[in-house]
């Protein structure tokens, strides 16, 4: 098993866009080595959820950590506020070593650090009041600071006429509400979502991911998710972290990630992408193998400047033949515009080479999917 | 047998057979609760985690629960001596009644609480909640309807446990139908306590679960 190649973690660093200024921002978390293992349930071997981490999470940003299932997310986000303690490695949140706190200061740094759950982990028993006021309740405030500080936390995420309700009587979008400012009542430097969004329909997803955005931009909470969902990441998230087998494979800008992916798995997981795949008709049809004969299938991708030319008219009239649209999509990865098309032209050679020349002069990034009628 | 003399000895019975429930009921709650919520989270990895108590307890719990009442009543007298003062009437009843409810109190509650949502626990931890606050102001909250109904079957089981005691001169209800009832033939007595017991188990069943019914919030209420 190789460790996270350097180059992926510098390359944030020169990242196109990324000012220094940015790329100066302190860490919020910073994970150093991390490794974590389980005894095995049976008692028989080890299982490593994580096998040598090191990625840092910068202060304001939202950040996603994407990985299908299995693959070691959860046990990472639990580290941050030592729900889990590391085989090996350190954890630091805002400079502070949590694998060295003790209980009494792990329950301090906690009240500094909200978390969110896929299944909301509301108590049934209490009211909508009462499960905000848990924390508060918790950290020993006062009856009259507790009635203040949960009201104006009831209308932040909109639930001011739920104050005397159960649980069991809301929405499930409701109930990730009332877990959101649970979270946010203690008012915490950081906010960790596990799954979050993974047990709401794709309408309350979106809500709910306005929801954290719009906290990380007015509190200017800095964000920890976890998902196994790209459009969550897709969405919300400015940085992104890939993760695989307990290491982390591909990190960057979301939007370098998504546009240029470079690990397996990372493309594995956009291609679930709406948009970026092909109709599985024509994939079919296609070959690797060129032939002047055939038409070349070839992926343009927009995005920065080339997003919005006039590309195609230009393209049609440049290459002097039938220029076919097969599939497309024009959407925005973390706030930027960003266009897919794939396009199929004669593969005569004359007729390439006019092409390839107007894509170098153009700028535009493209990939040849490949050949057939 | 004169019908105001019948209800004088029912009376007299009923009174007895509450005290010895409602005595029993409460000491054995008052050790048995905390025992419950001891084995239900010092498992392995658990919050208290210590599996060898726990293993150890889960053994006398479980050995004490197996000794038929019957028995039970009788080999512990010297120790109800100790404490009674006197292995005879309805106070010295009271303690094999209470030594035979704290593992069934006990069992019920671990059962209650490990009812509850392991997320709540975790989410409680998130929030940097101590252990004690986490047991009573997660686990115990949670777990009240289900805490709610393992009283009442106890104090169901006590009522019928209580008519043992008869045997060693305990006193109540099944005392007196064993005596009136069934040594002297007087099968109206015997009747009569039948019908008392069932509206006294009937009356504690339906507190209960009324009760239970309040706490619980888990379904949306219409």
């Amino acid at each position: 098993m190789l460790s996270i190649p350097e180059t992926t973690l510098s390359a944030r660093a020169v990242a196109p866009g990324l000012s220094p200024a940015i790329a100066a921002v302190p860490a919020m978390v910073a994970f150093e080595g991390v490794t974590k293992r389980f005894a095995d349930r049976g008692g028989q071997g080890e299982f490593t959820a994580l096998a040598g981490v090191d990625y840092t999470v910068p202060k304001g940003a939202i950040t996603g950590i994407i990985g299908r299932s299995g693959a070691g997310k959860s046990t990472l986000i639990r580290l941050v506020n030592g729900l889990e303690q590391p085989t090996s490695g350190t954890v630091l949140v805002d400079g502070v070593d949590v694998t060295a706190l003790s209980e009494r200061g792990l329950r301090d740094l906690r009240r500094e650090v909200g978390m969110i759950f896929q299944h909301f982990n509301l108590l049934s028993s209490r009211t909508v009041f009462n499960n905000v006021a848990l924390p508060l309740e918790i950290a020993g405030l006062t009856a009259k600071a507790i009635r203040t500080r949960v009201e104006l936390l009831l209308d932040l995420v909109g639930l001011s006429d739920k104050a005397k309700r159960y649980p069991a009587e809301l929405s499930g979008g409701q109930k990730q509400r009332v877990g959101i400012a649970r979270a946010l009542s203690t008012e915490p430097k950081l906010l960790l979502s596990d799954e979050a969004t993974s047990a709401l329909d794709p309408e309350t997803t979106q809500s709910i991911l306005d929801l954290i955005r719009r906290i990380n931009r007015e509190l200017g909470l800095t964000v920890l998710l976890i998902t196994h969902e790209m459009e969550v990441v897709k969405s919300i998230a400015s940085e992104v972290a890939v993760i695989d087998k307990g290491l982390i494979v591909e990190a960057g800008r979301t939007f370098d990630v998504f546009t240029r992916p470079k690990h397996e798995t990372t493309r594995a997981l956009l291609s679930g992408l709406a948009g970026t795949k092909l109709p599985d008709a024509i994939a079919r049809r296609l070959t690797s193998e060129a032939s002047s004969a055939a038409r070349v299938y070839t992926r343009l991708t927009f995005y920065g400047a080339t997003a919005e030319q006039p590309l195609i008219s230009r393209l049609m009239s440049e290459l002097g033949a039938e220029v076919n649209i097969i599939t497309g999509t024009i959407d925005e990865i973390a706030g930027e515009p960003y266009g897919s098309l794939v396009i199929s032209y004669p593969a005569e050679p004359a007729i390439v080479a006019r092409a390839d020349a107007f894509y170098a002069e153009t700028g535009l990034s493209t990939e040849v999917l490949g050949y057939g009628a | 047998m004169a019908p105001d003399m019948l209800l004088a000895l029912l009376w007299k019975a009923l009174v007895q057979t509450v005290q010895m429930v409602a005595v029993a009921g409460l000491i054995g709650t008052l050790i048995g609760l905390p025992i419950g919520v001891f084995l239900a989270t010092s498992g392995k990895g658990e919050l208290f985690a210590a599996p060898l108590v726990n293993r150890i307890t889960g053994l006398i719990v479980n050995a004490t629960r197996s000794t038929p009442f019957i028995i039970l009543v009788v080999a512990i007298i010297p120790f109800t001596r100790l404490i009674a003062g006197t292995s005879i009437g309805t106070s010295a009843a009271i303690v094999p009644l209470t030594i035979a409810t704290i593992p069934f109190v006990a069992r019920l509650i671990e059962a209650a609480i490990r009812e509850v949502d392991r997320g709540l626990i975790e989410a409680a931890r998130a929030m940097g909640a101590s252990r004690w606050q986490i047991v009573t102001k997660v686990l115990i909250a949670e777990a009240k309807p289900g805490i709610t109904l393992a009283l009442t079957l106890t104090l169901v089981s006590l009522i019928g446990y209580s008519a043992m005691v008869g045997a060693v001169g305990g006193g109540g209800l099944g005392d007196l139908g064993i005596r009136y009832g069934y040594q002297r033939f007087m099968p109206e007595v015997m009747l009569a306590v039948v019908i008392v017991l069932i509206l006294l188990v009937q009356a504690v069943q339906s507190a209960g679960d009324s009760l239970a019914r309040r706490f619980d919030k888990r379904s949306r209420k219409t």
